[in-house]
This record gives C-alpha cells, structure tokens and sequence, in this order.
C-alpha cells in the first residue's frame, strides 16, 4: 500500500478537457421503432427460422401444385393408395419414400412393384387415386387463405370496433363493450358450427363463421389503446387543430398500436387454421374435390392402419404451420411490445 | 360482491337466452330435412311425421314451446334414435365425457404445473429449454392432430395400448394424453412465468437470508405463490377441453356427448344439436363464472370491484 502511494505521483494527472460540442453526440446511428423491433426479432433464432419455414411453405402452396405432372383433383382409380416414392430417395430403405408398405402381418412390400406402376408419386395417392402431393400443397393453400382472410377481416371489424368504442366513450362505449362481453360469453365453438351448418360448408362461410366472433379479443385491445391515448398531447394537439374525429382516430391513433395490432392478427391466424381443420373434423369442412389441410388429415383417418402416409403428411403440415406461426407471433410479441412478454 | 354476483348471473342468463333463440332459429333456416327419405312419403304421411313433431305450428308457438320446455330442463325428443328424449340420450353419455375431461384437466394440470416450476428452477438448462420446447409444441398443435399421431405410433405400430373404444381404465390413456397436451403447455408457461417472478421478489431473498433451504423455498415459499394467478387459466382451460373433447371422442370412438354431436349433424338430427350447443354454453358461463369466483377467494389481493372499472 505504501509503495504505491509513492508511485503515483502529480504529474501523471490532466484536467480533463470538456468538448460541450461532443457531449451530446450519438454514437450509434438512429433507428425507428420498427427497425429496432426487427433487430429484435432478428436475436430471435426459433422466431427467424419460423419465418423462413413459413416463407417456404407459402411459397410451395402456390408452387408445389403446379410441379407435380398430377392435379389435386384428378382421379386415377388404378394407381388408389400408392405409398410415397420420390426419384432418388427410393433406394434409402429407412427414408419414407421408398414405396412400401407395411401388410398386417408386419411384412413390407412395394406397392409399386407389384401393382406394376411407374409413375412417381411423390407423397403417394389417396383412396380414389388422387396425387397427394398435388392435394397437400392445395391443402395448405385453401387453410391459409382462409386463415389470412379470416385474420384480416376480424382485424378491420376488431380495429374500427375498438376505436370507435373508445374514442367516443361515455354511453355509446359502455353499451358497445356490453355487446361484446355477450358475444364473449357464447362459445366460439357453437357458433362455428351453427354458422356452418346453416350456410353449407365451403371456403366463404367457414371465413364468415370464423370472423363472426373472432374480432371481439382484436376490439378490446384496441379499445384499451384508444382509452390509453385519448387524454395524450399528441391527441389534443390534432384536435385543437381541428382534425376530424376520423382522422385522429385512424392517422393519429392507430399508428401507434400497430404493434399491438400485428401481434393480435398474428396470433389469430393459428387459432383459424385451427377452427378450419376441427370443422373439417365433426364433418363441416369443405366438399369435394376441394382440400384443405383439415379434410385431408380427415380423410387420412379412414385408411390409417393400411396406409398411415395419407394421415400423417398433412398432420405434420399442420403441426409445422401451427408451430412456425405462433413461435413468430411469440417473437414479434416481444419484439414490438416488450411489456406483454409473459 | 353480492351486487357484482347478482350482475354476472343476470348476463349468464342473458347469454344462455341469445344462445338457445339463435340456435332455435338457426337450426329452423338449415336446409335438409329431418327425417330419412322424406321426399319419398306421400303428403300424409309428411304431415302426420310434421304434426307428430310439432313441425306444423308457426315458428312463434314453436319457439315458445321450446323455451318453456328449456326451462324445465327438457330439450325435446331426437328426430334419429328412437323418439328417445334428447336429455336422457345425453346424460347416458356424460360419464364418458365427464371422465375423460376430469382426467386431462388433472394430468394436464400438474405436469404443466410440475415442468413449469422445474423450468424456473433450473433458469437457462436444458430443463428448461426441453419444458419451453414441450409447450410451445403443445400449444400450437391441435388435440386431435396429436391424437392421430399417438393412436398411429403408439397403438397400431407398437401395439401397448388399445386403438379405440372405451372399455376400461387402459382405453382413457391415449386419448387423456392427447386432449393433456394443450393443458400441460398453458400451464407450463404460466408457473415458469409466475415462478420466476416469485423466486426474485424480496421475501424470497429474504427466506435465504435466513438461511431456509433449497427446498423450503421453492415448495414452501415460491411454489405456494405462485400457483395463486394459475387458477385464472384454468377456465379457458377447460373450455379448450370441452372444443378437444369433441374431436377426441371421434377419433378414438368413445361414447361421449362429442361423438354423438358429430353424429347428430352428419344426420341432421337438430333437437340433440341444440340440445349439444345449449349444454355446451351453459357449462361455458357456469365455469367461467366459477373460476371468477375462485380467484377473488383464493386470493384476497384481487378486488372484483376494482375489475369493473377497467
């Protein structure tokens, strides 16, 4: 300790020198909220990977009916059931794809061998010789649509819903959420069915019916926000300059929640693929020849011992669009608005 | 608190009364008819089938007489299974139902809530990634996907337990397992949440000042405040159970309230429809209502008076 204090000695000190014209610089470059966010979302690796997943399975269901030489709905009776047989892969016993199948006994065989077929279903055919692959990508296709429909749609109604609820309040606002806390209490479920049943199934009422109580979580979010913004300066400022009530609701204020908004529509379209496939399921789903992911897993079940492919393909494309939406709805969660991390 | 029961109760009953008219008149505006080969039967024998039903009266008396009825719990007759009443075919099939519900709610549960306080404990490990992994897995993926795969792999493949059908204790695994899933990850994420937050407050920090062990104070301490806010899911909980259920009783062919409302609307056989709908809203709004309830009794730190204002 002593020999130290020795060392250090007057002359090693400088008075500091103050530059007040670099006190205030900003090292690293400014950012938007938004490019912030996606710089979170980008440490997200389960949440990118989803994306890129989901990126490629969109892609494919617009693709992949048009590169396989079959269409969805082209029935070849002779070549029904045929496992899955991909150029190249079928040598691989352990792959999938090599065109067997298992008999009751426990014994393989190929099914292309003996039935003395050429061609190469890549995802195998289903009971009335229809190409799987062809179905599965059309499949995704029409649950997607519907789900981003759907989302859409609940989004406008939930958003305008919401907003006006809030901005307007007092007797108009309480009125409006007692609406919806009655929508609320009746069991989406009973309704979808209901709506189904009553419009026949296919693409447009299976989206009505979704929608129909789908917007109320999207309208009490917003409606929060409103609330939340309504008594802010930015708020006051639009209205003594006199902005219409329309304007400050949908230029001001909804700027602002598009995060919270994304994140809602984001987290609606799982539950839609979700409801589209259970219909599917208590036999409300979409007619013949048409496919959707759900009616295909449906149709699987029929022949799942015999020919297990036709069920478990399209399960695993629901199982992966499932979990790739909500990991990058999780990731765009805590990315946009970090106070609703769980 | 009896003012805010009083005004739940009133919306309750509100609800059930929008959900029994508009199923009524939805159910009057589907297309197809009632009975099998109807079109073939020569006008009278139409109109005595109508008749018998009651189908010839205006709709008003009709939705009067059915509302009557409701109130004194009869649900009408079922157009398919021998004139049975609609009550009596459903309550035959609430055991299977209730069964197989009680039990993914109770597995569901304690795994959810055993991985999620594991999880917490061991922050950043494997364990933990493995438990966020199981129930990001269970949340997105639909009951009845899951129950394909396990009847697939675990019943046809390996053979250990049975297919289907519902014959004893055995029967319930695959299918509890399957409608668990969704159980588990909800409340696997919920307790690692709540855990995490328990184990950093200041009574925790306190309790190892002391000098109280590992385990006293993760059971003791954390453990028992952080199940309080787990109850709150378990309503919506047991709501996504009854949506599984249905799904589930199909494809695993149990005798249940589900398979009987896939059947019903593959027949059209609307009275047990309704009949479905109406006993699925009302459990809807009692548990609801009941989970409410709870919460404010188990944890005296939540107001429902201050709930209102939001």
């Amino acid at each position: 300790m002593i020999n130290k204090e020795k060392i250090i000695s007057k002359d090693m000190f400088a008075p500091v020198h103050i530059d007040p014209s670099k006190s205030e610089k900003i090292a690293k470059p400014s950012m938007s909220a938004w490019q912030d966010a996606w710089l979170r979302v980008r440490k997200n690796k389960a949440a990118v990977i989803s994306m890129v997943i989901l990126a490629i399975l969109i892609i494919m269901a617009f693709v992949g009916p048009l590169i396989t030489p079959y269409d969805y709905s082209d029935q070849t009776t002779k070549h029904n059931n045929l496992p899955p047989r991909i150029q190249g892969l079928e040598n691989i016993h352990w792959l999938p794809f090599d065109g067997t199948l298992t008999k009751r006994d426990g014994s393989e065989y190929n099914a292309y061998e003996v039935r003395k077929v050429d061609n190469y279903y890549w995802f195998g055919t289903d009971s009335l010789g229809r190409d799987l692959f062809a179905r599965v990508w059309k499949g995704t296709q029409v649950s997607l649509f519907i789900a981003f429909m759907a989302a859409l749609i609940d989004m406008l109604i939930g958003v305008s819903y919401g907003a006006i609820s809030g901005y307007l309040g007092g007797k108009v606002d309480s009125s409006m959420q007692r609406i919806i806390e009655v929508i609320v209490g009746i069991p989406n479920l009973i309704v979808v069915v209901l709506m189904t049943l009553v419009l026949n199934p296919g693409i447009f009422p299976i989206i009505l019916a979704l929608t129909i109580t789908g917007w109320t979580s999207m309208a009490r979010v917003v409606r929060g926000q409103v609330l939340k913004y309504k008594g802010q300066e930015f708020v006051m400022a639009a209205k003594t300059l006199g902005a219409s009530d329309g304007s400050i609701i949908f230029k001001h204020m909804i700027p602002n929640m598009f995060g919270v908004i994304i994140i809602n529509t984001m987290f609606s379209i799982p539950s839609a693929i979700f409801f589209e496939a259970f219909l599917s399921f208590i036999g409300l789903g979409l007619q013949e020849p048409a496919a959707s992911l759900g009616t295909l897993v449906n149709d699987g079940f029929k022949g799942m011992i015999a020919f297990p492919y036709q069920m478990i393909i399209p399960s695993l494309m629901i199982a992966l669009i499932m979990v790739c939406f909500n990991m990058v709805a999780d990731g765009l969660r805590d990315a946009l608005d970090p106070k609703m991390r769980d | 608190m009896a003012k805010y029961l009083l005004q739940r109760v009133l919306y309750m009953i509100i609800t059930l009364f929008i959900v029994i008219s508009v199923t009524f008149f939805l159910m009057k505006l589907i297309p197809g008819s009632p009975f099998n080969n109807f079109e073939k039967l020569n006008p009278t024998q139409q109109n005595i089938l109508l008749e018998k039903y009651g189908l010839k009266e205006p709709l008003p008396v009709q939705y009067g007489k059915y509302l009557k009825a409701m109130v004194k719990g009869d649900l009408g007759v079922s157009f398919q299974f021998d004139n049975t009443p609609v009550t009596e075919l459903l309550s035959k099939r609430i055991g299977a139902s209730a069964t197989l519900g009680f039990q993914a709610m109770v597995v569901g549960t304690i795994l959810g809530i055993f991985l999620g306080v594991i999880a917490a404990l061991k922050q950043n490990s494997w364990v933990d990634y493995g438990s966020t992994f199981i129930a990001v897995v269970g949340k997105s993926i639909p009951s009845f996907i899951f129950a394909g795969l396990l009847q697939y792999y675990i019943a046809v493949k390996l053979g250990w337990l049975p297919v289907m059908f519902w014959k004893g204790p055995e029967y319930t695994i695959l299918p509890t397992i399957a409608l668990a899933m969704f159980p588990i990850s909800i409340a696997a994420r919920f307790m690692r949440t709540e855990m995490i937050e328990v184990l950093g407050s200041d009574y925790i920090t306190l309790a190892k000042a002391k000098g109280a062990s590992y385990w006293q104070i993760s059971v003791k301490h954390a453990l028992r405040n952080a199940l309080i806010p787990v109850v709150t899911v378990l309503g919506p909980l047991a709501v996504s159970l009854m949506t599984g259920s249905l799904v589930i009783e199909r494809i695993f062919s149990i005798p249940g309230i589900g398979e009987q409302f896939v059947k019903a609307i593959a027949m059209n056989d609307y009275p047990v429809i309704m009949g479905v709908n109406i006993l699925f809203a009302f459990l809807f709004v009692v548990i609801i209502l009941v989970v409410d309830i709870l919460y404010g009794v188990i944890d005296p730190r939540i107001r429902i008076s201050e709930g209102k204002t939001k």
